[in-house]
């Protein structure tokens, strides 16, 4: 089964991570990358990205000229996806899991951040 | 599928794998069928050569077999047309072509074939799959895995890139001697392109995808065999050496970025650095100056330097000068100016770097505001510095990068 853990974080001034100490930010980075890496030893990691910040988003539909149109940047939102996760596990349980894992990183002098990350099961064909 | 092979073996199939498309190009002239027919034949071997051993003629064998399922596809493409003409009530057209016996092959094969899957009609992600599959010998699915895009869209991706050059109408043939540089640059471009995909990868979370920067090399040096007096031939090669050269110095033991001026240089591959080094000479011995010369030429003059102190900047910016008069790429732009700011130092820099802020190409780059950003913690103002390396963090999509940038604004931000 394949999940989609999407990471929010709040927004609030865009990366509130860039204002803490230089240590703090250390660990949260070494924190990722060590999940990352235990993730794909462990064969369950199909895709991770991280997303540029949300003054790069691009608002964009369709024009009456059929022509898109773009708005500047998203509207304030109170938490927006910095990055998300795609795993193949065998339950749902192991992607509540590994979503708890995430909402642990560490932030401001190693505390917990209990950042809420959404999950949601990724298209499943369906059965003949 | 190949990759299950060792690696002898695996070599071997990716050297025939050109060889054979281009004998089956030449007889019946059709990329699509041919193309499935050397991946047919391929498979063929990964699956009979391990158990049954490789035969004694390994490309005779697979051109076999590949003009078999071939003979096959026409045979089948003809009896659908005599049954569609029986219905609309004439004599049948034709009938298949006997098989011949041991066919030649050719080397200047590959080369047409180079040229026809960096076809200027194909897009450049056309034609990078394009050459990977017909050329490389790769799977769909190992290039759908390196361009993390699903195997189907990698396959659609493959099928419109042979058909754009069915329409295109291009012959099976070496181009014109009067359009041969152009074509020839449009090949080396696709090369470059591969090269710097696995060099840098545009997402996620791995810095490097070393399997495509071998890809490339590998394909050049081939390129090179074919055509071994051409100097940007030489000089492209010469890059990717001397680029590579360093890639176990470029990242931290969990894949962190650790850019130029602070890599461990003892890690540098020195004996890939003499062979690109010794092309660069000859490839400037060859008395003309192409755009890849002069990278490789900079590259060579960074990879020489055994302290970063050492680093010969007045010749780096010299060349970089040079380039810039034969190219208008903005990265050139930046990068003579990171060179200017070493010889002459930062304010000239951010100079030069002024007018480069209008260029639309690079406004939404995160290397500008990273360029400045180093450049004005050089010349001591801080905040400036900061503001700009978080700017730079929040562009970027590459995981490593934003993590390099975000650490770098946090230890400017606190030096005392």
């Amino acid at each position: 089964m394949k999940f989609m853990l999407m990471m929010n974080t709040p927004a609030g001034g865009e990366y509130q991570i860039m204002s803490w100490p230089k240590q703090d930010i250390e660990a949260h980075i070494a924190f990722m990358m060590d999940f990352n890496k235990q993730l794909s030893a462990s064969g369950e990691l199909v895709d991770c990205q991280g997303l540029s910040a949300p003054s790069q988003a691009k608002l964009v539909r369709a024009g009456k000229d059929r022509k898109p149109v773009t708005d500047g940047v998203f509207a304030e939102s109170k938490e927006f996806l910095a990055g998300y996760w795609i795993v193949d596990v065998p339950s749902a349980a192991r992607a509540y899991e590994l979503a708890a894992q995430i909402s642990l990183a560490p932030g401001i002098g190693g505390e917990p951040l209990y950042m809420s990350v959404e999950v949601r099961q990724v298209g499943v064909a369906p059965k003949d | 599928m190949i990759h299950s092979l060792d690696r002898s073996t695996e070599h071997l199939l990716r050297e025939l794998a050109p060889q054979v498309l281009g004998a089956v190009m030449r007889r019946y002239r059709n990329l699509s069928a041919g193309e499935d027919a050397v991946q047919e034949a391929l498979i063929a071997a990964a699956t009979q050569w391990p158990s049954e051993g490789v035969p004694n003629n390994p490309r005779g064998w697979l051109l076999q077999v590949a003009l078999r399922r071939m003979t096959d596809h026409v045979r089948s493409e003809i009896s659908r047309r005599n049954r569609e003409a029986v219905a609309m009530e004439d004599a049948p057209l034709a009938v298949a072509p006997t098989m011949y016996s041991e066919p030649e092959i050719d080397p200047d094969d590959t080369l047409v074939l180079l040229f026809m899957c960096c076809h200027p009609s194909l897009s450049p992600p056309s034609a990078i799959a394009l050459t990977l599959r017909a050329v490389g010998g790769l799977t769909t699915g190992e290039i759908a895995k390196a361009f993390l895009v699903p195997e189907a869209t990698m396959a659609q991706r493959i099928s419109r890139a042979k058909q754009s050059v069915k329409t295109s109408g291009a012959p099976f043939e070496m181009p014109e001697a009067s359009e041969r540089g152009a074509r020839l640059d449009s090949v080396l471009h696709v090369l470059y392109l591969i090269f710097n995909e696995g060099y840098t990868s545009s997402s996620g979370a791995d810095l490097q995808r070393t399997d495509l920067s071998s890809e490339a090399i590998r394909l050049t040096r081939l390129l090179h065999k074919l055509l071994p007096d051409n100097a940007e031939v030489l000089g492209l090669l010469a890059l990717m050496l001397l680029t590579d050269a360093r890639r176990a110095a470029r990242s931290g033991p969990n894949g962190e970025l650790i850019p130029l001026d602070e890599q461990d240089r003892s890690l540098w591959d020195r004996s890939v650095i003499a062979e690109g080094t010794a092309l660069v000479s000859a490839a400037f011995a060859r008395g003309s100056v192409g755009e890849y010369q002069l990278q490789a030429a900079i590259a060579a003059l960074h990879d020489e330097a055994p302290r970063l102190e050492d680093t010969d900047w007045p010749q780096i910016l010299a060349l970089y000068g040079v380039l810039l008069q034969m190219s208008d790429n903005p990265m050139v732009a930046m990068n003579h100016a990171i060179a200017a700011a070493m010889v002459h130092g930062p304010a000239k820099g951010l100079e030069l770097l002024a007018p480069l802020e209008q260029d639309e190409r690079l406004r939404d780059n995160h290397r500008l505001d990273a360029v400045r950003a180093h450049l004005l913690e050089r010349a001591g103002d801080r905040d400036a510095a900061v503001k700009l390396y978080q700017a730079a963090a929040a562009k970027t999509s590459s995981i490593p990068e934003k993590n390099y940038l975000m650490l770098r604004a946090a230890r400017v931000r606190d030096r005392k």
